[in-house]
């Protein structure tokens, strides 16, 4: 795809929590609980009008709704601050300190006074309805490949409840993670690659960790990406916890957003206009009386409607592909999904087909009184249900004539993205009156200054050369989740490149064989690398032992080894392990002498594996042979 | 909001803003050596320092800039003047209960001024209408404003006028009364209404919120909702205050006007019962009924006693009390004094002497314990009967808040202390409870 012909603008928002002492308006541990929960309760959002009477569309979208928001929370990591049942505490300094530390290495300019805003967020995923966020420092910069890209602001806000699930009108959300301090840091819009995204958000993300200051591990940090092409509305799209991700969120949205452009120049062409698109719903139910289809017929049964709605000028646009496995239908049946509560809608463009026959959508054209280059668009439910769903698949279809609505969107597993709300309106931000603002005086900033962490390549160098590490093995252990654990255990004299191995590209390995890393305690990682210092076993089985361990999250390493059977044989069992082995091959032994000592530690290994170590079976082995043929 | 074009915003900066003819939303271009800055002026907390100017940038975020003589302010625009665009009330259904909204202030209704981040409260039926529309599918709902004022400003005056209020009401037809009410005293209020309002024939509900209504997570829509219901469809004839029963937005507990008290400072579920049960709770759209001591919604004449002293006291206990605090109260004429006693009512013996010169001078001592939970009883310790000796008289299970209003109600109907201390011990209006019941209460 040809980006500068259509236009490509990317910007970024990156969220990363902070390592801070405590959360950001108050005083629990900014951790995740990993035991679960103590206590649920039930809450309701409504937004609140602005003074002119409005209702932030976002804020209003989410009310519309009907949800029901379920609360799990614990003691351990949540309190009346984060259940909203108390005003906040005063906001957190370290967080503020150490987002002043990244805007003042990336040269931004900070201000004088950081006011709290309440970011209005009904989605239930602060329980207040709003996010607390404050503006830290403006503008600053990064250089990637000899190019500088602008920084626009950087902020420091709380982070949000985490979502469990969604069934049907209820969300259940899990709270310890809200209020957790987020440096938030958003970018000029001046990518036009999607490569150039990735480098950008790979760049601040590794000057993030250079401060020190930053948690590590997964979903820990968050990129929200907002993608626009010529003549496009600016599309958001949140979450992808991913940096790989990003490519292909940008590649597939460019594509997405040019096809809704050739749909609107092909709408164009065959004068399709707003007032043609009637929201002129018709019930169809009796033309499936009969019908075969599951779907409809269970909604006819348990006393729903199947309707119907023409989408004139439609037909083969409903069914066109935006981008892998989305066409417009898909965003006509999300945005059904979301304002009528429906599973879903077809379109003429995917029929006949899921049981409805041709003959079937033949009548109900009819019906409706469709021409030819006409679409039908039909959903079966409740007849509230169906009308709301049509409603929005009809205002969907009217946007599609001005091309690429603004909105936001969330990120799927493949890359592509689906509809979550409309963009919220500039109604969204008013002041937290509860909190106090913060100064940073020029005298904090001079002292900040003088103290700043190496940058990122500095940092790289020092740290090559004082563990001995390669610049890859370096690079990974830097951004590892695990720095920490990696710094202690090289002061106990085991060799860093094992550790930065086993503690970067191992693990990544197991979890890709879907091994549950997650569960690994420090002190998992710890007992074992002690088991393999002290000779009780030796470093080919640490991955072994580490999956026990992930899988037996409640066992020591001690108890791996063993049930593992990976404790070191004696010297004597490794003797008579070589010894019998040479003599059951004596013939080979004799025949090629010591060329026969590949083939021969091949058969002992593969049998003492992680219980003898290779040197010391080669020492006897070479013995053994010589012993034979001398 | 005041109508200075400046709020907050004092000495050489507010000097620097009226050279530049600016005022709150104009729109700016600050700069500061080489740093520009671009926004729409926003007033400042009257607590702050004088020293930082709030912008709000495009953004829709705000910042502080320190001022000082490097500072230029440029006036780039001036504020677009907010116009009201009321949205579609939703029409009244005639045939349903009238319930009358009597506001005395707090922010149950409100919406948010985005430009300035101030909260403008809305009272009117119109305003309520528009925030909370599904009232109007359980009552014929009318709202007026009777008092502004904040709950700790409220007193007997004030009790006078609501009591007045809500009888009128009444007797124009009301089939339910909700009173809006600050948090902080709405026990008093409601213990004052108790009394105040007698014979009733419908419910009189309090109601208000313990989340300010500009934001999504407000309790007041639920409350309110949950209160002119009950108003309109409950069985009962009692004053009340309904708030959330727990920390989730499910339910609505209704807890007698005299046996109720806020036990928490921030919670939803702040009020909690004190010796009796609650009356009823509102769930799923309906009224479920708790308690078997009440009075039931009947057609009857309601009594106007709307009379309070100003002449009473409430002392709570601490050890090294100053006697010449309870002396102080005698000297200036008081005719009662409700004291907060320890456990099951005893005090320092020093204090006793000022007990004795109040029973001479004809001034009525009730003893109440600071425990809030449980009844006080006199005759157990030798302490607690050296008090009984002195004239002083235990109230039953009637916490401090309640023993003071209703002093105040009884000196507001007679001068006579025989009379009073008669009126003090008969139950009135379920303010005792005949049998203390086992509560488990909430943390």
């Amino acid at each position: 795809m040809d980006y500068k012909k259509i236009g490509l603008t990317v910007g970024i928002e990156i969220h990363q929590e902070l390592a801070t002492e405590t959360k950001l308006f108050c005083n629990c541990p900014p951790e995740l609980n990993k035991d679960g929960y103590d206590f649920t309760f039930t809450r309701k959002l409504r937004p609140a009008q602005s003074e002119l009477g409005e209702i932030d569309p976002a804020a209003l979208f989410e009310f519309l709704k009907g949800k029901t928001i379920i609360y799990e929370a614990d003691h351990r990591t949540s309190c009346l601050v984060e259940m909203d049942e108390e005003p906040p505490s005063p906001m957190d300094k370290e967080a503020v300190d150490i987002a002043l530390t990244f805007s003042l290495m990336t040269k931004g300019t900070p201000v004088d006074e950081v006011q709290v805003m309440r970011k209005t967020v009904v989605d239930g995923s602060n329980t207040g309805g709003f996010q607390r966020t404050s503006v830290v420092s403006l503008g600053g910069e990064v250089e990637v490949g000899g190019k500088t890209y602008h920084l626009e602001q950087v902020a420091v806000e709380e982070d949000a409840a985490r979502k469990i699930s969604e069934d049907g009108d209820t969300i259940t959300y899990r709270l310890d993670r809200l209020g957790i301090p987020l440096i938030e840091i958003t970018t000029a819009p001046e990518m036009h690659t999607p490569q150039e995204a990735y480098d950008v958000a790979r760049r601040i993300g590794s000057i993030l960790r250079a401060t020190g200051k930053v948690r590590r591990g997964i979903g820990t940090i968050r990129q929200d990406v907002n993608v626009s092409i010529m003549n496009g509305g600016i599309i958001e799209i949140k979450g992808a916890q991913d940096l790989g991700m990003i490519k292909t969120l940008v590649e597939f949205e460019a594509q997405r957003q040019a096809t809704l452009v050739e749909i609107q120049g092909e709408l164009k062409i065959r004068g399709v206009k707003a007032e043609d698109l009637e929201k002129k719903h018709v019930d169809v139910s009796e033309m499936f009386a009969r019908t075969e289809s599951k779907i409809l017929l269970n909604a006819l049964q348990s006393g729903g409607k199947v309707y119907a709605v023409k989408l004139k000028g439609f037909n083969g646009l409903t069914g066109k592909e935006l981008c892998p496995n989305r066409r417009l239908g898909t965003e006509m049946s999300d945005h059904a999904k979301f304002m009528g509560g429906v599973r879903g809608i077809f379109h003429t463009d995917e029929l006949p087909g899921y049981k409805i026959t041709q003959d079937e959508v033949d009548r109900m054209r009819k019906y409706v009184g469709t021409e030819e280059g006409d679409a039908v668009v039909i959903v079966a439910d409740d007849e509230s249900k169906c009308i709301a769903a049509l409603t929005a698949v009809v205002d969907r279809a009217v946007t599609a004539l001005s091309g690429v609505p603004a909105e936001t969107r969330s990120a799927n597993q493949d890359g592509t993205t689906r509809f979550t709300r409309p963009r919220p309106g500039a109604a969204r931000m008013y002041p937290e009156t509860d909190v106090r603002p913060t100064h940073i005086s020029a005298d904090a900033v001079a002292m900040a200054l003088k103290g700043l962490p190496d940058m990122p390549e500095v940092k790289l160098a020092k740290y090559q050369k004082r563990y001995e590490l390669n610049e890859k093995l370096a690079i990974q252990v830097l951004d590892s989740e695990h720095l920490d654990l990696f710094e202690e255990l090289s002061e106990l004299g085991l060799s860093t490149t094992l550790l930065a191995v086993t503690l970067t590209e191992d693990l990544t390995k197991l979890r890709r064989d879907s091994i549950p890393t997650d569960a690994l305690s420090q002190d998992a990682f710890r007992e074992t690398f002690m088991l393999v210092k002290d000779g009780t076993t030796v470093k080919e089985s640490i991955p072994d032992m580490l999956t026990y361990l992930a899988k037996n999250p409640t066992h020591n390493a001690e108890r791996a080894i063993k049930e593992l059977g990976l404790e070191m044989m004696s010297d004597e069992d490794v003797k008579k392990l070589v010894e019998s082995a040479v003599k059951e091959r004596e013939g080979l032994v004799r025949e090629r002498g010591m060329k026969a000592m590949g083939p021969l530690m091949g058969v002992i290994m593969g049998k003492a594996r992680g219980k003898a170590s290779p040197q010391q079976v080669n020492k006897l082995l070479n013995a053994a042979i010589r012993a034979i043929i001398e | 909001m005041t109508d200075d074009r400046l709020t907050g915003y004092r000495g050489k900066l507010r000097t620097a803003l009226e050279a530049e003819d600016v005022e709150i939303g104009d729109k700016l271009e600050v700069s500061v050596n080489n740093q520009q800055y671009r926004g729409s002026l926003m007033p400042r907390v009257e607590t702050y320092d004088e020293y930082h100017l709030i912008i709000k940038m495009v953004s829709g975020y705000n910042i502080g800039l320190a001022y000082g003589d490097a500072m230029i302010i440029k006036k780039t625009g001036t504020a677009p003047k907010p116009e009201f665009k009321q949205p579609p009330l939703p029409e009244a259904k005639k045939e349903l209960p009238k319930v009358s909204i009597i506001s005395t202030g707090g922010t149950i209704a409100s919406r948010v001024d985005y430009v300035t981040g101030g909260v403008i409260s809305a009272m009117s039926s119109r305003d309520l209408l528009a925030v909370v529309p599904e009232l109007v599918e359980v009552a014929d709902v009318d709202a007026d404003i009777l008092y502004s004022v904040f709950s700790e400003d409220i007193g007997g005056e004030h009790w006078a006028g609501m009591a007045k209020r809500a009888y009128d009401k009444i007797k124009a037809g009301a089939d339910g009364i909700i009173f809006t009410h600050g948090t902080d005293t709405m026990g008093y209020s409601s213990a004052a209404m108790s009394f105040a309002l007698q014979n009733l024939p419908c419910p009189v509900i309090f109601v208000g919120s313990q989340r300010s209504s500009d934001r999504p997570s407000s309790d007041n829509a639920t409350n309110l909702m949950g209160g002119v219901y009950t108003a309109a469809h409950a069985p009962f004839a009692e004053v009340c205050i309904g708030l959330h029963e727990n920390t989730s937005d499910l339910s609505i507990s209704y807890l007698r006007g005299t046996k109720v008290r806020k036990c928490h400072t921030s919670t939803r579920y702040a009020f909690q019962p004190i010796n009796d049960f609650p009356i009823a709770r509102y769930k799923d759209g309906k009224v479920e009924m708790l308690n078997d001591r009440i009075r039931v919604r009947q057609d009857s004449e309601p009594k106007l006693l709307n009379t309070f002293s100003d002449k009473c006291a409430l002392v709570k206990f601490a050890p090294d009390y100053n006697p010449a605090v309870l002396e102080y109260f005698l000297t200036e004429g008081y005719r009662g004094i409700i004291i907060e006693a320890t456990g099951l009512g005893q005090i320092n013996q020093t204090l006793w002497p000022a007990v004795e010169r109040a029973k001479k001078d004809g001034v009525f001592v009730g003893v109440v314990s600071q425990c809030t939970w449980g009844r006080v009883n006199l005759n157990v310790y030798s302490h607690g009967r050296e008090l009984i000796d002195r004239g002083a008289v235990p109230l039953e299970d009637m916490h401090g808040e309640t023993a003071y209003v209703k002093l105040k109600w009884c000196l507001g109907q007679t001068e006579e202390i025989d009379e009073v201390k008669k009126l003090m011990l008969t139950n009135i209006v379920n303010e005792f409870n005949p049998r203390t019941p086992y509560l488990r209460r909430m943390g």
